[in-house]
């Protein structure tokens, strides 16, 4: 039977790489994207995981909101993307730096 | 016939406000009423104050009617200051509304002639019935804020007047060194009000005077350890601003200047009318400076040491109005010693005649200098009276009435304040009696040479002007014969009444022993008796050795001035620099606050606001950005890293640690 504390640390594990994911990658908003998703993953994770192990259906409910949310971001973002290729005719995260002071 | 209080009461309210109608119609609306407009409505305005004046005057001396004291409107009240806007009709504001509504009827009128040709002609007249207005508003106070009113407002005027032809370097100058130096004393003055309120708590003749007697033994300290009287204290605070307006030493440097504003002005208010106010609210204030000998022997002094040494500068004076101007600073100085001597009524009867016989002159000298087209150095003048007949007699009038000759007006008055001086035993009273008494040598001096310079003696014209010289137009010989019939008579009637016979009754108050006119009193039986007597006295032989000295000097031997000049050149120098006031006020005051002024603005504006506060702040802000901008690095990654160090670092805080690891 798996812990809770093996599930806890594999959600950790996963929300340490979608972070690491973000500041290492310098080159694809794509990837950004996709690290994003991956860190709502390992919160739903952690949902599941406590849900299961309390007993308590709500976690499991939560989980169903969050990755139909995740999904309609994630289309909006794609979305985003889209628009910014076709501005600036790139999507490489280094060359995004408009905001710099 | 004793009217009511009611209509007395619109009586005055049109006194005061007829000369601002004008003053406002013709200021405002000068243009559409054009010239003749303007000086219609200012004429009718001040005449009808004259009339109303006299009627007041028949109404209150003749009539016998009582003191009107009366508050008509409350200007303002914070609860413990209540100021209001009040007559006070007695017999001293009464002769002072005839004085300056009378006079200065007569100075409009003249007036259409002398600005015959000046563009500014409806402002002149609007600010002349405008200086009418604010002097009546002075004299019919009933407290001390209405009087500080008027006070201010005749100053206004004065400097707007002085520096009426504001294209002239010298006459802006002089308006602006006028409202300066009158800012002096009217600090001092305003010292004196604020004292007044402080431990009367009321700005109101009538309360104040009653409330004096009781504090006569109260003292304040200003300096530490150092005790004054305070009444002392107030009398000298209030003395100072009389110093101001009525041009005293060392305040006096204005009125000299003041000269530069059109001859009418220095005819209605540096001669007859602004310049006694100070020696009227002395007259006022006579309650309180009873008792206070300090301030009584300071007055005395001061006012002696202006009879003397101005009038003495009289004596190398070439423009003829500055010659009036000086002798008009030494008589207002024997005003001044009057009062000090205690014998206000004598200053008051000197004012009213000075009042004509100075206007006279100076209307006189202004009637002379439109002849000689707008020339006032008497060198180049002479031999006049051929020309210029009406002129030439009513000015002898008015020198006459000046230099005190038996008969005269001034005769009376001034006879009367050196009597006074002689029977005072203050403090600094020996003095002033010295200085009174050779002042009447030096004024027949300088009047006499005025008059000989001008009127007689070879004729040192240039050609242009001797071809247009005329005798000056009805508008101008008017005034002048007008004025010249009360200077000439007008001692005969007043000098009983006036100083020996309670003519101003409550309005003066003198103490026992203070009281010299008393004492005079006991001697006096009519004038002619007083005129009878007064050959048995030096005063007018050492005025007729004046006469003759100038007849001598600028008639007979016209080489005399110009070699005395040479043998006493230190003294002349002196004179002629007027004992250097006028050039250590500039150094020191004037060049002084200009140099405080840059001090300032080096130091203070540009380096400390400027260079530390205003863009000092401004450094320091794009300094700071410049280190926050670094920050700055327009990647995602950077923002997303700020925010996760900050999440840690939050939940570092609030985590319970001791829980979780316990």
């Amino acid at each position: 039977m798996i812990a809770l504390p093996q599930v806890l640390i594999l959600a950790a594990i996963l929300f340490c790489i979608s972070v690491a994911g973000i500041f290492i990658n310098r080159k694809n908003v794509l990837i950004l994207l996709m690290c994003i998703e991956l860190m709502l993953l390992s919160v739903n994770m952690n949902f599941i995981a406590f849900s299961q192990f309390l007993g308590d259906i709500h976690g499991q409910v939560f989980v169903f909101f969050i990755l139909t949310v995740a999904a309609a971001e994630s289309a909006i973002g794609l979305g985003i993307l889209v628009v910014l290729f076709r501005n600036r005719n790139t999507i490489n995260v280094s060359e995004l730096d408009s905001m710099k002071g | 016939m004793i009217m009511s209080d009611a209509t007395m009461e619109n009586i005055y309210l049109a006194i005061v406000l007829s000369p601002l109608l004008g003053a406002v119609i013709a200021g405002l609306f000068g243009r559409a009423i054009g010239r003749s407009g303007a000086h219609r409505v200012t004429i009718a305005g001040v005449g009808l104050a004259a009339i109303l004046s006299m009627i007041v005057y028949k109404h209150v001396v003749f009539d016998g009617a009582a003191v009107y004291n009366q508050a008509l409107y409350t200007w303002l009240d914070t609860g413990t200051l209540n100021i209001e806007v009040g007559f006070l009709i007695d017999r001293l504001s009464a002769t002072m509304m005839v004085v300056v509504t009378f006079v200065s009827w007569m100075i409009h009128i003249y007036t259409i002639g002398y600005m015959h040709d000046d563009p500014g002609y409806q402002r002149f007249f609007s600010y002349m019935s405008l200086f009418t207005f604010a002097m009546l508003m002075l004299v019919m106070s009933n407290n001390f804020m209405q009087l500080f009113f008027g006070w201010e407002g005749v100053g206004l005027v004065s400097y707007l007047l002085i520096g009426f032809w504001f294209k002239r370097e010298t006459a802006v100058f002089a308006s602006l060194k006028a409202f300066l130096v009158n800012r002096v004393g009217d600090f001092g003055f305003l010292l004196g009000l604020a004292a007044v309120l402080m431990y009367f708590h009321t700005l109101d003749y009538a309360t104040v005077f009653a409330q004096a007697p009781g504090l006569a033994g109260q003292t304040i300290e200003i300096l530490p350890g150092r005790e004054w009287l305070l009444l002392s204290f107030i009398c000298i605070c209030l003395f100072i601003g009389a110093m101001g307006k009525s041009a005293q030493v060392p305040l006096h440097v204005w009125l000299p200047d003041s000269m530069e504003g059109p001859t009418p002005i220095s005819a209605l208010i540096h001669a007859a009318t602004m310049v006694t106010a100070g020696i009227f609210m002395v007259a006022r204030m006579s309650p309180l400076y009873e008792l206070s000998e300090t301030a009584l022997s300071l007055i005395l002094i001061i006012g002696s040491i202006t009879a003397f040494f101005m009038g003495l500068i009289g004596l190398v004076q070439n423009d003829i109005k500055r010659v009036v101007a000086y002798s008009t600073l030494s008589q207002l100085g024997y005003m001044t010693v009057a009062l000090g001597a205690s014998a206000y009524a004598a200053a008051m009867f000197h004012l009213v005649t000075h009042a004509f016989f100075k206007a006279l002159l100076f209307l006189g000298a202004g009637s002379v200098i439109i002849a000689m087209h707008h020339e006032q150095d008497m060198r180049k003048m002479g031999g006049l009276y051929r020309h210029m007949p009406v002129t030439w007699i009513t000015c002898l009038v008015g020198s006459l009435a000046l230099i005190g000759f038996p008969g005269t007006a001034g005769f009376f008055s001034k006879d009367a304040i050196i009597e006074a001086v002689h029977e005072s035993h203050l403090y600094g009273s020996g003095l002033a009696y010295v200085a009174v008494l050779s002042g009447v040598f030096i004024t027949a001096l300088y009047t006499f040479r005025l008059f000989f310079m001008t009127f007689h003696g070879e004729e040192r014209l240039d050609e242009h002007t001797r071809a247009h010289l005329h005798e000056s137009p009805k508008v101008v010989t008017l005034p002048l014969t007008v004025l010249a019939i009360p200077s000439a008579i007008l001692g005969w009637f007043l000098v009983g009444p006036m100083l020996f016979q309670g003519y101003f009754q409550e309005s003066l108050h003198v103490t026992q022993e203070h009281d010299v006119l008393g004492e005079m009193g006991s001697g006096y039986h009519g004038p002619w008796n007083f005129f009878v007597h007064a050959f048995s006295a030096p005063v007018i032989y050492i005025a007729l050795a004046g006469v003759v000295t100038a007849w001598l000097l600028y008639i007979k031997y016209t080489h005399i001035p110009a070699l005395l000049a040479e043998r006493f050149s230190l003294l002349y120098r002196i004179l002629v620099n007027k004992y250097g006031f006028d050039i250590a006020y500039q150094k020191v005051f004037a060049d002084g606050s200009v140099r405080i002024g840059q001090f300032l603005w080096r130091a203070g504006d540009v380096s400390v606001i400027d260079g530390y506060l205003v863009n000092g702040s401004a450094h320091a802000v794009r300094w700071f950005s410049g280190v926050l901008r670094l920050l700055q690095s327009g990647f995602l990654y950077d923002y997303a890293f700020a925010m996760i160090i900050g999440l840690l670092v939050l939940l570092g805080y609030f985590l319970p640690w001791a829980s979780l690891l316990g």
